[in-house]
């Protein structure tokens, strides 16, 4: 049946520690981060952060970087390019799945609460482990694959129409917001490849100069790696690049039964 | 502690080969019983009472009986796919999900047989009464 007790240090103990705003600030906004330190041995806690807001950038990330910075050096989060296109930055901020580098504070009502991206192993704070996501990713050989051999001296040509095919596709950054905000990749992501692998897997089925589409769909044809996604359109609802996984899903589905009906 | 590869793992025994066939019959079963289920609401109220012996009278007739077969067939069938779904997401221990699979057949497949039975019995023997 399904799990409902769970592992070992998963509940998040009542006592953190608070660090407070410096006196005189005036905006301040309060950030409640989820902590989890594998080292120590204890269970994840929540830790307040009060960040005067005049002092900082208006994203989540640089009220994140401005916590590591003058706060707490020991917090743990990964981010890179700081403008929604390296994926790093993928996290929870008030129930909601985002890059914290696009999202504005002052459209977070309220206490702030930040949390790892839901249902993944958290190696530590707001870092969780991506082991099993990228094996998904390789698992689709995300690469263009042909029959017959490279052009010499060429390239492989597609046209302005068969390219227009891939937008919405090729933008995907692998950030897991849609994937782990998936009710279908919590209960099955040992199997379902869930939204974000099947939309990348899509980007290959879509494009013109592939010739494995077959092998392609028969590598997805599986009761769990492609159809346990149930149209439940949360991916849809949080992509950080407006992406739309559960359209790609649906196409591919779509072209599993025009082969053969 | 596992030592398996990772990609190894997501690889496993890999794809089933089937799942489309499925998806494609819940989707024409659910309109299939949606077609038939307005057909049978409509029959209901457009008889003059909705006693035994007008129902079972009107159930004799092979245009209500075949339509009502089909239906039963049609509903059993979206009962099997749809509930077997639901195991697949929700029971993930190997022999559970099994037993509850087979359960849903068995099931699906009783009922249903007994739903035709009672269909054929009352479309060639007449009411009880």
């Amino acid at each position: 049946m399904a799990e409902f007790t769970l592992p070992a240090n998963s509940k998040i103990k009542a006592k953190g520690r608070t660090h407070k705003a410096p006196a005189g600030a005036k905006r301040v906004k309060a950030f409640r981060i989820y902590r989890y330190d594998p080292d120590s041995g204890e269970n994840p806690r929540y830790d307040n952060f009060e960040v005067d807001l005049d002092e900082c950038g208006p994203m989540v990330l640089d009220a994140l970087i401005k916590i590591k910075s003058e706060q707490d050096p020991t917090l743990t989060f990964r981010r890179s390019c700081r403008e929604g296109i390296c994926g790093s930055c993928s996290m929870n901020m008030g129930g909601r799945n985002g890059l914290a580098c696009t999202t504005a504070i002052e459209d977070l009502k309220g206490e702030v609460r930040i949390t790892p991206l839901p249902h993944m192993d958290v190696i530590k704070d707001l870092v969780p482990d991506f082991t099993h996501f990228y094996a998904q990713y390789a698992s689709i050989e995300p690469w263009l694959k042909t029959a017959t051999p490279d052009p010499s001296g060429k390239e492989r040509l597609q046209s302005p129409e068969d390219r227009a095919k891939l937008d919405g596709l090729y933008e995907c950054i692998l950030c897991a917001c849609c994937s782990t905000s998936c009710p279908s990749y919590w209960w099955n992501s040992d199997k379902f490849l869930g939204p974000a692998i099947l939309l990348q897997a899509y980007r290959w089925l879509a494009d013109s100069r592939d010739e494995m589409t077959g092998e392609r769909l028969d590598q997805l044809e599986d009761p769990f790696r492609l159809y346990r996604c149930h149209t439940i359109m949360n991916c849809a609802n949080v992509c950080p690049k407006g992406l739309n996984p559960a359209k790609a899903i649906a196409e591919t589905k779509k072209l599993l039964v025009e082969r053969a009906v | 502690m596992s030592m398996e590869i990772p990609l190894g793992r997501v690889r496993g025994l890999g794809a089933a080969g089937e799942g489309a066939e499925h998806w494609w019959q819940e989707r024409l079963t659910s309109i299939a019983a949606f077609l038939l289920l307005v057909w049978l609401a409509v029959s209901l109220l457009r008889l003059p009472g909705l006693d035994h012996r007008t129902v079972a009278s009107w159930l004799a007739d092979p245009f209500a009986a075949v339509p009502m077969l089909l239906f039963v067939g049609v509903a059993f069938w979206h009962l099997k796919l749809g509930l077997q779904v639901v195991v697949e997401d929700y029971v993930h221990d190997d022999g559970s999900k099994l037993f509850w699979i087979l359960l849903i057949n068995f099931a699906s497949i009783l009922g249903a047989a007994f739903a035709l039975f009672a269909v054929l019995k009352i479309a060639f023997a007449g009411s009880a009464e």
